[in-house]
């Protein structure tokens, strides 16, 4: 059954509709999280709010399972789902880069949207960086293609590197998040804040 | 007065779900930054159509009477304004505002946020995608790559957090 527009059951330009309708539900889940807050976001690196890590992990072992269980179920062809291709080096260069952006900046650029949505001045800043930064890359694309396209691996899925099945995986996934969510709560206690 | 946020977890089921959504509907995950690389190359194929023509990096997204903004990034993130706003508005957070810890300026909040903003665009296109597409939706795919993101981030992050410490706390 799915996933529908790839298998053409729905149209490609119904296809950007539903892509609105998606974006409201990110937006809106993320804003309730209080991703739209860059103190909020910050305090995860400094234990005082892991929000960041409560709602990241949870969100995605909840789409592993959900996937999981989907497949199962036939509702949807995992064949048929975009993997994030892996090019090695410039997925660590570029994370590294990312990381060092988060916590200079305090977002991402999807909490920075939905911060500048509610009237955060320091996000629509961070976005305008963010435009600058891409503008950078592409410019300097010459210079950067032949490590943006070293150490190619393809589509890989981790169950597929390690040997094991997606839901062994997913299991493993959840374990570490649990042990994580632990630490965090921990954490919280450890190193309170006032409010902010 | 405390302004006050969903649970954690509640939300990251609910971030969960609408992922999932995406995958079901759309066999692909949520974005963000890709939506500002689509607007960065239509505003370089406007103003420098010559210029745009001649990279290699542009003219994989403008040739052939491509349309950069037709993109289902594009829409996903105009979505995302929508539901934050919608959030904001419905939890009483609507407010213009520079967030920033009481012991440093406003001033000195928004040279560090454009700081962050250039670093994270730079490094979400050369690590192809963000926290929300390289990251999130790489992991729940199983990906490598979505795997290896997520650790650079975070642990880049944790690394250098204490350099940046005056900033936050």
């Amino acid at each position: 059954m799915g996933p529908l527009v790839p298998q053409e059951i729905i149209g490609a330009d119904w296809n950007l509709f539903i892509a609105f309708v998606i974006g409201i539900g990110f937006g809106f889940a993320l804003e309730q999280a209080g991703f739209s807050s860059s103190r909020k976001l910050a305090g995860m690196f400094y234990g005082y709010d892991t929000v960041v890590l409560k709602v990241f992990f949870t969100g995605a072992i909840t789409a592993m399972l959900g996937l999981l269980f989907f497949s199962l179920f036939g509702w949807i062809d995992l064949s048929l789902i975009y993997v994030n291709p892996t090019f090695l080096w410039s997925a660590i260069a570029g994370g590294a880069i990312m990381g060092a952006g988060f916590i200079i900046g305090g977002f991402c650029p999807g909490t920075s949207f939905c911060a500048a949505a509610i009237g955060k001045i320091d996000a629509m800043v961070f976005i305008g960086g963010i435009f600058l930064g891409i503008f950078f890359f592409a410019e300097g694309y010459p210079l950067l293609k032949d490590f943006y396209m070293a150490g190619s691996f393809g589509p890989l899925k981790v169950s597929d590197f390690l040997g094991i099945s997606g839901g062994v995986m997913t299991f493993l996934v959840i374990i570490a998040a649990l042990v994580m969510f632990k630490l965090g709560e921990l954490a919280e206690k450890k190193w309170p804040r006032e409010e902010y | 007065m405390k302004t006050k946020y969903m649970n954690p977890y509640l939300a990251g089921v609910l971030l969960g779900m609408v992922l999932l959504m995406a995958f079901f509907f759309s066999g692909r995950g949520l974005g963000a930054s890709g939506a500002v690389k689509s607007v960065v190359v239509s505003a370089v194929d406007i103003v420098a159509p010559e210029h745009a023509a001649n990279s290699q990096y542009y003219a994989k997204y403008t040739g052939e009477g491509k349309s950069p903004m037709k993109s289902w990034l594009v829409f996903e993130m105009i979505g995302v304004l929508v539901g934050g706003f919608l959030s904001g508005a419905l939890s009483g957070r609507l407010k213009w505002k520079v967030e920033h810890f009481p012991g440093i300026t406003a001033n000195r909040r928004l040279i560090f946020a454009a700081m962050g903003g250039i670093l994270f665009g730079f490094g979400s296109q050369l690590g192809r995608g963000c926290t929300s597409g390289s990251a999130l939706t790489g992991m729940a795919s199983l990906s490598v790559a979505g795997f290896v993101s997520m650790m650079a981030i975070f642990g880049t992050a944790f690394a250098l957090a204490y350099f940046f410490r005056k900033n936050w706390i």
